[in-house]
C-alpha cells in the first residue's frame, strides 16, 4: 500500500469519515439540526477528490483515452468510468439528504444514524463502481446493502420492519448464491481479479477440463443472480414492492437510484472486463432477464393502488429497459461503428432515470408527508392543492413513460438503437410494446391528480431544502431531454475505458 | 446540407407555447387569459400567413426555405439537429395550422371551468403541430409529434363531455402505439446506411436514398412501421376507432384542432416520410395503400349514414375523406409512363381543404350544441330560421364537404381521382361511389337539422355572436377562395412534391422496372 493508493481511494475514505463524523457529532452535541448540514456539506470533500482525480486522468493523456489507475494490486480501478459513477452517487446522495429535511420529523431519535447509514452505504457504492476483484466486489456489495436494510426498517412501523426484514433475508440469500458463484469461478480460473479471469478464460480450452466450461457458466449465472437482486431485475424482484411501500420514502429514493446505478456499473464492468469471452452466453441470459423484467414489472404495476408500490414495479420495468443496453454489448458486430452505444446508453439511461425517479419520489415525499397517505386515490385534486409539486410529479411520470422532451425519451432511443444495431430487434420490440403498456398506469396517476375534485383544499407544505432538491431534479429531467449531448458525451467517454468496448 | 438561421419559423412554432407560459405565470383573470391567448393566436396566424406569402415557389428557388438550423446533439455515435424549414408541402399546412389555431382559440370563449389551464394546453398543442409541419429532422419531428399527446389528452378528459375519460385514454393508447412503431422505424433509419443521420433533407436526396442492402432492419418493415404510425393518426380503417370517440367527447376547439390539423399530421407524415424517404417502397406497396384507402372511403361513408350524433357523423365522414389521401398516395404506382404529381397534389390538397371544411363543420356543430344543448339529430330541426348565419356556414361547409364544384373540397377530390385513375382504374371508380354516399349523408343531415318545421323548444335560440362569427367567416373565405382559385395552393404543393416525383422517375429509369430486386 503506497500513498498513491490512499490518494486514489480518497473519495471513499472521505465519505466514510463523514459518516463517522455525523455519528460522533450526535454523541457529544444535541444540535441535531446541524446533522444534515454536516452530511451535505461534507459530501463536497469526496466530490472534490473525484474532480481532482478526473482532472489528473485527463491531463495525463490528452487523447482522452485514459486507462485509469489500479489500486491495491488490482482490487479497484480509478478511471473515467468509476469517476462518472462517483459523481452520480455523490449527487444523488446530496439530493436525498436535502429531500429528507421534512420527513425526518418521523424518526426524531435516529437522525444521526439515518445520515450515517446513508453515507456508509454511499461509501459501499463508491467502492462498488470501481471494484475489479471478486472479494472487493463482495465486501462493497455488503457495505452497500446492510446500511440500506437498517434504513428500510427505520420507521419502526410494522410495514417498515417487514420491509427491512425482507430486504435482509433476500439480500443474504442472494449474497450466499453469489459467493458460491465466485468460488466456482475462482476454482476454475485460479484468479479473483477480473483481468485474471478474462485471461484464464481466453487461454484455456474448455474441452480439456471436465465440466470446466459448465463451472464457469454456472459460476457466472450465480453471480448474475446476486447482481440481479441489486438491480431489482426479475426473477429477484420479490422484495422491491414491499420495501418500497414500507421503507421511509427518502430511503426509497436513495435505494432506487444510487444503489441501482452502482449495481449497473458493477454488472457492466464485470461482464465486459471479466467475461467477454463467454459473451454469447450472457447476452442471451441478460436479454431474457431484460424481457422478463419489463413485462412482469409493467403488468404488475397496472393493478397497483399505492403509489410507492407502483413506482416499485416501475423500477423493475426500468431495470429491464436498462438491461437491454447491457445485452446489446454482447451481440455487437466488430465492424460496427456503434459498438459502444450499448454501454454508453446504459450510463445515459441511468442518469436520466435518476433525475426522473428522484423527481417523482421527492414529490411523493412532500405529498405523502402532508396527507399521510400513499394511496393514489388520495392524490385526487392534487393539482388544485399544489400546482407546482403536482406539475413536478406529472413531469416525472411523463418522463418515466418516455415521452419527449424528457431525459428518458432520449435514453430509450439510445437503448433501442443499440439493441437494433446489435441484432436484438426482438428485444427492442418487447421494450417498445412495454413502453406502450406503461402509459396506462402512469397516466392513471396524472388523471387522478388533474381531474378528480376533493373537499380538502389545504396546501402541501414543503421547506426550502426539499424544494431545492425537487426543482433541481425537475430541471435536470427536462434539460437532459432537451440537451442530451452533455451527459451523452460524458457517458461515451466513460465507457471507452472498459476493455473490449468501442475503441479498445 | 442546408444551413442558416432565419428565425421566422422558430418564432412561429414557439410563440403559442410562450404565450401559454405567460398566461400560466402572469394572467390573473379569465379576461386576461383570453386576451393573451387570442393575441398570440392572431400573431401566429399573421406569422403563418407571412411564411406562406414569402415562400418562393418559382423555378430555381431553393426547395427548402426559411431554414433554422442549430446543432442539437453531437456525440461520437449520435447526431441530430434542430432543423426547421418549409418547402412547398409544408408551407400551406403551416398556414392551415395558424388559421385553425386562431379559430379554435376564438371558439373557446364560452369555456368557464379552469380557463387558464384550458388555454395553456390549447396553445401548447398548437406549438406541437406547428413543430411537426416544419421540422425536417426525424428526431425533432418525433419530439413534436409526441408533444401533442398530453395537451390533447387533457383537453378531452377535463373539458370534454360524455365518456370523456374513456375516450381520452383510448386516444392516448392508440396514438402511443403508433408512436412506438415510429420510434423503432426512425431508429432503424438512423442506423442504416453510412450517413447516420436523422436529417430528412439528406435522407430524401436520391444519392443517399435508403436501399435494401444497407439496412439494419428490412426496408419494407421500416416503411410499414412509419405507415402504421401515420395510418393511426390519419386515421385509416381498421385503426380509426379512436377517432369517433375522441371527437364526440372532445370540446369544440379540441375537435377543430383534432380534425383540422392533427389528422393532417398523419397525411403529412405519409407524404414527407413514406413517399419522400421510401420512394421505391411506396411504389411496391401502392396497391395495399390504395386498398386501405378505398375501404376507408366506402366503410367510413356507410357508417356515417347511420349516425345520429352530429359530431360522430362528422368524425366518421373524416375517416371516409381521409381515405382520399391514401388513394392519392397510391397514384405513384402508375406503370410505363412518367409519374406526375397530380395524385400526390390531390392528397396534399385534401389535407388543406378537409382541414378547413371539417374545422368549419365542427365550429357550427359546437355552436348548435352550445345553444340547443343537443347533438342528437332526431331532436333537432328548423334551426335555419333561428340561427340563419350559422345555418349558412354549416351549409357551405357541408356542400364543400360533399364536393360541390366552386368550393375547395371539389378541387382535391378531382385531383386525387385524376391522378389515381391512371394507376388503379377500378378502385378509383369504387372510391367515387363513396363520394356519392357523402352527398347522401351530408344533405340528409342538413335537411334534418337545419330545415323542416320550426320547433317551439328552439324558439329562444340566438344566432352567432361577433366573436363566434369571426372564425366562421375566416374559414368560409378560405373555402371559397381555394375553390374558385385553387392554383393559389396547388402551385405551392407542386413545388414541394415535384422533387419527390422526380426522384421516383429517376428510380424507374435506373432500374428499368425491376423494382422488386432492390
Amino acid at each position: 500500500m503506497t500513498s498513491y493508493d490512499i490518494y486514489l481511494i480518497a473519495p471513499q475514505l472521505a465519505t466514510a469519515a463523514i459518516a463517522l463524523m455525523v455519528i460522533v457529532f450526535d454523541l457529544f452535541f444535541k444540535r441535531n439540526k446541524l446533522l444534515p448540514v454536516i452530511a451535505f456539506v461534507g459530501l463536497a470533500i469526496p466530490a472534490a477528490f473525484s474532480l481532482i482525480q478526473l482532472n489528473d486522468l485527463i491531463v495525463s493523456d490528452s487523447s482522452g483515452l485514459v486507462p485509469g489507475s489500479s489500486v491495491f494490486h488490482g482490487s479497484l480501478m480509478v478511471d473515467q468510468f468509476s469517476l462518472f459513477f462517483n459523481f452520480v452517487v455523490l449527487i444523488v446522495t446530496g439530493l436525498v439528504i436535502l429531500s429528507s429535511n421534512d420527513y425526518l420529523s418521523r424518526m426524531n431519535n435516529h437522525r444521526a444514524e439515518y445520515f450515517g447509514l446513508m453515507l456508509l452505504s454511499a461509501t459501499g457504492m463508491l467502492l462498488l463502481v470501481g471494484a475489479t476483484e471478486l472479494i472487493t466486489i463482495y465486501i462493497a456489495l455488503e457495505l452497500t446493502t446492510l446500511p440500506l436494510v437498517a434504513l428500510a426498517a427505520m420507521l419502526l412501523t410494522a410495514k417498515s420492519t417487514e420491509a427491512g426484514m425482507k430486504f435482509l433475508v433476500i439480500g443474504a440469500l442472494s449474497s450466499a448464491v453469489m459467493l458460491y458463484g465466485m468460488t466456482l469461478i475462482f476454482g476454475f480460473t485460479g484468479s479473483t481479479t477480473l483481468s485474471g479471469i478474462s485471461e484464464a478464460l481466453s487461454v484455456s480450452h474448455y474441452a480439456d477440463i471436465p465440466f470446466g466450461s459448465y463451472a464457469v457458466l454456472v459460476g457466472m449465472l450465480l453471480l448474475v443472480v446476486g447482481f440481479g437482486f441489486k438491480l431489482s431485475a426479475v426473477p429477484y424482484q420479490m422484495w422491491v414492492p414491499d420495501v418500497y411501500e414500507g421503507a421511509p420514502t427518502p430511503a426509497v429514493a436513495f435505494l432506487s437510484v444510487a444503489s441501482k446505478a452502482a449495481a449497473f456499473a458493477l454488472v457492466l464492468r464485470v461482464l465486459c472486463s471479466g467475461f467477454i469471452e463467454v459473451q454469447l452466453e450472457w447476452t442471451i441470459l441478460i436479454a431474457c432477464l431484460a424481457a422478463a423484467s419489463m413485462t412482469i414489472g409493467n403488468l404488475a404495476a397496472l393493478v397497483q393502488n399505492n403509489i410507492k408500490r407502483l413506482l416499485g414495479y416501475s423500477t423493475i420495468a426500468h431495470a429491464g429497459y436498462i438491461l437491454i443496453g447491457i445485452a446489446a454489448i454482447g451481440g455487437n458486430s466488430s465492424e460496427s461503428l456503434f459498438s459502444h452505444m450499448g454501454p454508453s446508453s446504459v450510463l445515459f439511461y441511468l442518469v436520466a432515470y435518476a433525475a426522473a425517479n428522484l423527481t417523482a419520489l421527492f414529490s411523493i415525499i412532500a405529498i405523502g408527508h402532508n396527507i399521510n397517505s400513499d394511496q393514489i386515490d388520495d392524490y385526487s385534486g392534487m393539482f388544485r392543492r399544489s400546482p407546482l409539486i403536482s406539475l413536478a410529479l406529472v413531469l416525472s411520470l411523463i418522463a418515466l413513460i418516455g415521452v419527449p422532451p424528457t431525459g428518458i425519451f432520449m435514453a430509450k432511443i439510445h437503448i433501442f438503437a443499440s439493441a437494433i444495431d446489435n441484432h436484438l430487434t426482438w428485444l427492442a420490440v418487447v421494450g417498445v410494446v412495454n413502453s406502450v403498456i406503461s402509459v396506462y398506469y402512469y397516466v392513471r396517476v396524472i388523471r387522478v391528480m388533474f381531474l378528480s375534485q376533493t373537499e380538502d383544499q389545504s396546501k402541501i407544505r414543503m421547506s426550502w431544502a426539499p424544494g431545492i432538491a425537487l426543482i433541481s431534479t425537475s430541471l435536470m429531467t427536462l434539460l437532459i431531454g432537451i440537451l442530451p449531448g452533455v451527459i451523452l458525451n460524458l457517458a461515451e467517454d466513460a465507457v471507452k475505458v472498459l476493455p473490449n468496448i468501442g475503441y479498445w | 446540407m442546408i444551413t442558416g438561421f432565419n428565425g421566422i419559423l422558430s418564432v412561429t412554432v414557439f410563440l403559442p407555447a410562450l404565450a401559454g407560459l405567460l398566461i400560466w405565470l402572469v394572467a390573473k383573470s379569465d379576461r386576461q387569459v383570453r386576451v393573451i391567448a387570442v393575441t398570440a393566436g392572431l400573431g401566429d396566424l399573421v406569422l403563418a400567413g407571412l411564411v406562406f406569402v414569402i415562400f418562393n415557389k418559382g423555378d430555381g428557388a431553393d426547395r427548402y426555405q426559411l431554414v433554422d438550423r442549430i446543432d442539437w446533439i453531437n456525440t461520437d455515435t449520435f447526431n441530430a439537429s434542430y432543423l426547421l424549414a418549409v418547402d412547398g408541402l409544408s408551407a400551406p399546412l403551416v398556414l392551415l395550422t395558424g388559421l385553425l389555431g386562431f379559430c379554435a382559440l376564438l371558439a373557446s370563449f364560452h369555456i368557464q371551468t379552469r380557463v387558464k389551464e384550458y388555454f395553456v394546453w390549447l396553445l401548447v398543442l398548437q406549438t406541437a403541430v406547428m413543430g411537426v409541419f416544419t421540422s425536417l429532422d426525424l428526431l425533432l419531428f418525433f419530439l413534436f409529434w409526441e408533444l401533442e399527446l398530453i395537451p390533447m389528452y387533457m383537453l378531452i378528459s377535463v373539458w370534454g363531455s360524455g365518456r370523456k375519460e374513456y375516450s381520452a385514454m383510448k386516444f392516448l393508447i392508440f396514438t402511443i402505439l403508433g408512436s412506438a412503431a415510429m420510434l423503432v422505424a426512425l431508429v432503424g433509419v438512423f442506423l442504416s446506411g453510412d450517413l447516420k443521420t436523422f436529417d430528412m433533407v439528406l435522407l430524401s436526396e436520391s444519392s443517399n436514398r435508403l436501399v435494401a442492402g444497407g439496412m439494419v432492419l428490412p426496408i419494407s418493415m421500416l416503411f410499414w412501421l412509419f405507415f402504421i404510425a401515420f395510418a393511426i393518426k390519419l386515421p385509416t380503417w381498421p385503426v380509426h376507432t379512436w377517432l369517433p370517440d375522441a371527437h364526440t367527447d372532445a370540446p369544440t376547439a379540441a375537435s377543430v384542432m383534432l380534425a383540422g390539423v392533427m389528422l393532417k399530421m398523419g397525411g403529412y407524415g405519409l407524404l414527407r416520410i413514406n413517399v419522400g424517404l421510401f420512394p421505391d417502397q411506396v411504389k411496391i406497396f401502392a396497391w395495399a395503400i390504395v386498398a386501405l384507402g378505398v375501404i376507408s372511403i366506402i366503410y367510413g361513408a356507410i357508417v356515417t349514414l347511420k349516425q345520429t350524433d352530429l359530431k360522430r357523423l362528422i368524425a366518421y365522414s373524416s375517416v371516409s375523406h381521409m381515405g382520399l389521401v391514401l388513394l392519392g398516395v397510391g397514384s405513384v404506382a402508375v406503370s410505363g409512363e412518367r409519374i406526375s404529381s397530380v395524385g400526390l397534389n390531390g392528397a396534399a390538397m385534401q389535407l388543406f381543404t378537409h382541414g378547413t371544411i371539417t374545422g368549419l363543420l365542427f365550429l357550427c356543430v359546437g355552436l348548435i350544441y352550445d345553444k340547443a344543448h343537443t347533438r342528437y339529430i332526431p331532436d333537432l330541426g328548423g334551426l335555419a330560421n333561428r340561427m340563419p348565419f350559422v345555418a349558412i356556414a354549416f351549409l357551405i361547409a357541408g356542400l364543400a364537404s360533399l364536393g360541390l364544384p366552386g368550393l375547395s373540397g371539389f378541387v382535391s377530390e378531382i385531383l386525387v381521382f385524376l391522378g389515381t385513375f391512371a394507376a388503379f382504374p377500378w378502385p378509383t371508380v369504387l372510391a367515387v361511389f363513396g363520394i356519392v354516399l357523402a352527398a347522401g349523408y351530408i344533405l340528409w343531415m342538413m335537411q334534418r337539422t337545419l330545415f323542416g318545421p320550426d320547433l317551439p323548444r328552439f324558439s329562444t335560440l340566438s344566432d352567432a355572436s361577433l366573436v363566434e362569427a369571426v372564425p366562421l367567416v375566416l374559414l368560409i373565405i378560405s373555402i371559397v377562395v381555394v375553390g374558385v382559385y385553387p392554383a393559389i395552393l396547388t402551385t405551392v404543393f407542386e413545388s414541394g412534391l415535384n422533387p419527390m416525383v422526380e426522384v421516383m422517375n429517376g428510380l424507374t429509369n435506373d432500374i428499368s422496372g425491376t423494382l422488386i430486386t432492390r
